[in-house]
């Protein structure tokens, strides 16, 4: 609590008078307690995300002081690069794939983690580690899995003999590879929120239902798809929607195994607006790359909030 | 079913259940057991392609770890991120508990619609608002500041915290309050001294949170810090450790582990409250 609210509630004894009547009148109480945080978030979000839109129509550079209205410019200019295309259609290929794989594989984990079992404590903490851990920290750890000479996957793959002697992929270092290196590890980072999220909505079904079903004869699969599997769309979609946004708007993973390369090929739109905005000074061509990613977000958002009003949890 | 039948049908699904559980957890948890055996290994060992990778040919060293801490920033960049948490913690819980209490009470449209504001406003993600704070952090005289980490931090610490302490405070009955407010306490007043305490485990999971995210930060980082020995661990690893020098690897595998495995094992402990400050009460 801060000092002024002690200072206050120090004060709440003195009889009645105006701090007495102000505490207890929720109609000033309310507002009055939102207030620094929704300022905050005003000055903190909303400010620099409308100078971003600013931006995105002027000239600006980090280190420039002047800054001239342009227009669409910058969107022309980015329109025309092939890189900007070449990074919007990664990142579109990066979330569809690992948000179809994390649904697969967090709906299969989250049913296998369903059950009791021994040792199940332990193999949550492990399964949580990635999500949990620093990403720019974890990614380091890919980076080194997938180094050029000391790739642990490839000399595991020469020593069951799926790689031959002559094979011996570069990882981070091929276009094609490297995308699938960054999807591996996006998936890696994501799959146990999704997981975990599923998994609250498994234990939320009473067991009374699959019990009854089974009474009825259902076996096990057409109990997961007619039962389960309706009964936590809910959620699972909350799971998939944190899931886009997290892997639409990431910048780490990209930077710290390939920082766009080989030769700008796994850029996406998150690292392409860093190079340009702060590596190359372009803070206006910066903004308006990210502007690219709004759209997605309004889309998330809008599905969130027709969600909210049909089930009444927001 | 025979008895012989069922009982094989079982052991097949244990099977299953036990090999799905391997999968995961060795795609899963790898990277980490990986790191632990490459912090300790020698670097001579970690450079001989002849030899078997997963295992220690050589001896187990500390040498690794004894260059990460004496010839490295490392202790700093841990000092800074305990710091930089320190005072986010700080922050967030000052405008973020008021905040969540109040729309944990508030009745009627506004409190509500807010309520679904401020979710929203942790849905825009750093990577939209990194390029105007680049200019705004220049402006305010905050580069290669841990200040400006600070500043910017409860930008997303604030929404979620406000979110998850929401969720706390509905499930306490309003009647405690009440019957405290006829005890002479003003609503203000029950709140501080009722309310407040009730939710200890409430305020201590955003704490948790709040500091792990501040934690992960890299983005803002990277862009406002520039001298290394500002630098936090999260962004210090990365660009300062590795310089396409595998030499780094022993030590920034020990780096790595250090930072996230201690908050790993904590953060275990109130996942579930993580959940519900995701799904937004979505289960019970």
């Amino acid at each position: 609590m801060t000092s002024e609210a002690a200072a206050l509630a120090g004060k709440e004894h003195s009889g009645p008078g105006f701090w007495s009547s102000f505490a207890d009148n929720e109609r000033w109480l309310w507002p009055a307690m939102l207030a620094p945080a929704v300022l905050y978030i005003v000055l903190l979000v909303g400010f620099p995300f409308f100078l971003s839109i600013y931006y995105s129509f002027t000239d600006v550079t980090v280190g420039g002081r002047d800054l001239h209205f342009v227009g669409l410019q910058n969107f022309n200019r980015i329109l025309e690069s092939s890189t900007f295309w070449l990074a919007l259609k990664n990142t579109i290929i990066l979330t569809v794939i690992s948000q179809v794989c994390i649904l697969v594989m967090a709906s299969i984990l989250a049913q296998a983690l369903s059950v009791n079992f021994r040792g199940k404590w332990l193999v949550r903490l492990l399964i949580l580690l990635p999500w949990v851990a620093p990403i720019a920290l974890g990614s380091i750890g890919w980076l080194w899995i997938f180094d050029s000479i000391y790739s642990v996957i490839n000399w595991t793959g020469r020593a069951i003999g799926i790689l031959g002697p002559n094979d011996w992929p570069i990882w981070l270092g091929q276009p094609n590879l490297a995308m699938a290196s960054i999807i591996i590890v996006q998936i890696w980072r994501i799959l146990p929120l999704a997981t975990v999220i599923i998994l609250a909505g498994l234990t939320s079904i009473p067991q009374d239902l699959h019990d009854a079903a089974a009474v009825d004869g259902a076996g096990p699969f057409r109990r997961y798809f007619q039962i389960t599997a309706p009964l936590i769309r809910p959620i699972t979609l909350v799971a998939v929607l944190f899931g886009i946004i997290f892997t639409f708007t990431d910048l780490i993973v990209v930077f710290v195994l390939t920082r766009g390369g080989p030769y700008d090929q796994t850029q996406v739109l998150a690292t392409w607006a860093y190079f340009t905005g702060i590596q190359g000074g372009d803070l206006a061509g910066g903004a308006a790359i990210s502007l690219f990613l709004f759209p997605v977000l309004v889309a998330v958002a809008i599905i969130f909030l027709r969600f909210a009003r049909r089930t009444e949890v927001l | 079913m025979t008895p012989f039948s069922a009982r094989a049908g079982k052991a097949a699904q244990a099977t299953g259940h036990a090999a799905i559980l391997v999968f995961f957890v060795t795609f899963l948890a790898f990277p980490f057991a990986w790191m632990v055996i490459t912090t300790f290994k020698t670097t001579q060992d970690l450079h001989n392609v002849a030899n078997n990778p997963y295992l220690f040919n050589d001896p187990p060293t500390l040498d690794h770890l004894r260059t990460l801490f004496a010839d490295t920033a490392f202790v700093q960049w841990l000092a800074n991120t305990a710091m930089v948490g320190a005072a986010v913690v700080i922050i967030t819980l000052a405008l973020a508990i008021p905040a969540g209490y109040a729309l944990s009470r508030m009745t009627g449209a506004l409190g509500q619609s807010l309520g679904v504001g401020i979710f929203l406003t942790y849905l825009v993600p750093p990577t939209i608002l990194f390029i105007p704070f680049a200019r705004i952090i220049a402006a305010l005289g905050l580069q290669d500041s841990l200040w400006s980490l600070v500043l910017v931090y409860p930008s997303f610490t604030v929404p979620f915290s406000i979110w998850l302490l929401m969720g706390f405070f509905k499930a306490i009955p309003r009647d405690i309050e009440d019957a405290a407010m006829i005890d002479g306490l003003s609503r203000f007043g029950a709140f501080l001294r009722v309310v407040m305490p009730i939710s200890l485990a409430g305020i201590l999971t955003s704490i948790i949170f709040t500091f792990t995210l501040v934690t992960q930060e890299f983005v803002y980082g990277v862009i406002f810090i520039t001298a290394s020995s500002n630098y936090t661990v999260s962004v210090g690893v990365p660009t300062f450790l590795v310089r396409g020098d595998v030499y780094f690897s022993g030590s920034m595998m020990g780096a790595c582990l250090i930072a996230s495995v201690p908050i790993a094992i904590i953060y275990n402990f109130f996942v579930d409250r993580f959940v519900a400050g995701f799904t937004g009460g979505a289960v019970k």
